[in-house]
């Protein structure tokens, strides 16, 4: 995870016929975390996508230095599947890796398919996924959707670890994200 | 890179070969031999014209049986964000799309040409035609899953999508149709070399056009 960053320089982001934001600009390097702020559609999730190369940027550029990691409302886990058998998928691609199965408690999950999941226990299988890629960027997109109390609390532990391991966390979230140090980016003073 | 294939391959297999909820290769199987026993109750205990029509038959049930997956072959994994997963490990969409079609092709091509012998049997088909039969569903079928993973990509996220894909892969399937069963009549050998290189053509491409369909769908 050494030397992660992300520089982002004067981005704009259109979607349809309407630009979202313009003029952003940003810079993380290792260990840094950043929320971004906003109220719904006002282009968190179209920011982060753009940052993952996976949407393309209407004027400005993105520089990502190291491997990109991301969760929004996508899980990307068969739904047929059981648990463990969908996660075992992700850790063929990544290569094995300790998933911290345990401490997200899914544990006694692993026989349950998917789409008997929680949307709480989901998220926190996609947590595990993001965790076994070994990402040096953490993307996240309403993490705390759904999440209870004790699992907001450990989401933000994970992405503490991560950024004091040299990695590098942006959160896209309308709720308040504990996490010392971390810095806020509201986007409507972006808005187009 | 190898690991990231196997593992795509046999994601893709346990999906679309066993199957879960959609049936797997059992249900294009099962709507063949349908086809191959359905078709004597409606022409009549003929045996010849049965023999000499035949083989044309199992070749349009083939095609039809081979459109029945195509809904779930790509669509599900844009929706549920599987190709940004991969989009993010480098892994593109011409190496999965690549994967699916030989999965496709695994999960229709040989249950089917299994499933012809039954079905020679119901239509009365002599020996030599079988062998032409399977000999043409063996050099045909492999286009036939690279045009329906194709068309699959192009028509994912589309309302209406699958029975769209189903329209689109009959017209583009009419060569692949034209040469296999043409080769059991007067056409033989250069009919079934047709339909190879028909099925070569498609193959060649379908990476390269699912893949930038897939990518687009993503958006």
């Amino acid at each position: 995870m050494q030397g992660a960053a992300v520089s982002v320089t004067d981005l704009a982001c259109r979607r349809g016929d309407r630009v979202l934001f313009r003029r952003l600009s940003l810079r993380l390097a290792a260990g840094e975390a950043l929320q971004i702020a906003g109220h719904n559609g006002i282009g968190k999730s179209s920011l982060l996508r753009i940052v993952a190369g996976l949407a393309p940027a209407f004027a400005g550029s993105v520089e990502v230095n190291g491997t990109i990691g991301l969760i929004d409302e996508r899980h990307a886990l068969d739904p047929v599947q059981p648990l463990g058998k969908a996660l075992a998928f992700w850790q063929h691609i990544d290569g094995a890796a300790d998933n911290e199965l345990a401490r997200l408690g899914l544990s006694d999950l692993l026989d349950v398919p998917v789409r008997y999941l929680s949307t709480g226990q989901k998220k926190r299988a996609a947590l595990a996924r993001l965790i076994g890629q070994k990402a040096s960027v953490w993307l996240l997109d309403e993490p705390l959707n759904g999440l209870d109390v004790h699992a907001v609390e450990l989401t933000e532990t994970l992405v503490a670890e991560h950024c004091a391991a040299g990695g590098i966390a942006l959160v896209a979230s309308h709720q308040p994200f504990a996490l010392p140090g971390m810095g806020r980016l509201a986007l409507a003073e972006y808005a187009a | 890179m190898s690991r990231r294939v196997m593992a795509l391959l046999r994601r893709d297999l346990t999906r679309l070969l066993l199957g879960g909820r959609g049936g797997g290769a059992v249900l294009p199987v099962l709507f063949f031999l349908s086809v191959a026993m359905l078709y004597p109750f409606a022409v009549g205990p003929d045996a010849p014209l049965l023999a000499r029509t035949g083989g044309g038959v199992i070749w349009v049930a083939a095609l039809l049986a081979a459109i029945l997956p195509l809904d779930r072959l790509v669509e599900p994994d844009i929706e549920m964000g599987m190709f940004d997963q991969w989009a993010l490990r480098g892994i593109t969409e011409e190496l999965v799309i690549a994967v699916r079609v030989l999965a496709h092709w695994l999960s229709f091509g040989p249950p089917l040409m299994l499933a012809a012998l039954p079905a020679a049997a119901l239509l009365g088909l002599d020996g030599n035609t079988l062998r032409i039969v399977e000999i043409g569903l063996l050099a045909g079928t492999p286009g036939l899953a690279a045009l329906g993973v194709t068309v699959a990509a192009l028509t994912a996220g589309l309302r209406g999508g699958a029975a769209l894909s189903g329209l689109l892969v009959i017209p583009m399937a009419v060569p692949i149709l034209i040469f296999g069963a043409g080769s059991l009549g007067m056409g033989g050998e250069s009919g079934l070399a047709l339909t190879g290189a028909a099925s070569l053509v498609l193959l060649a491409i379908a990476p390269f056009a699912g893949g930038a369909a897939a990518r687009a769908a993503r958006g």
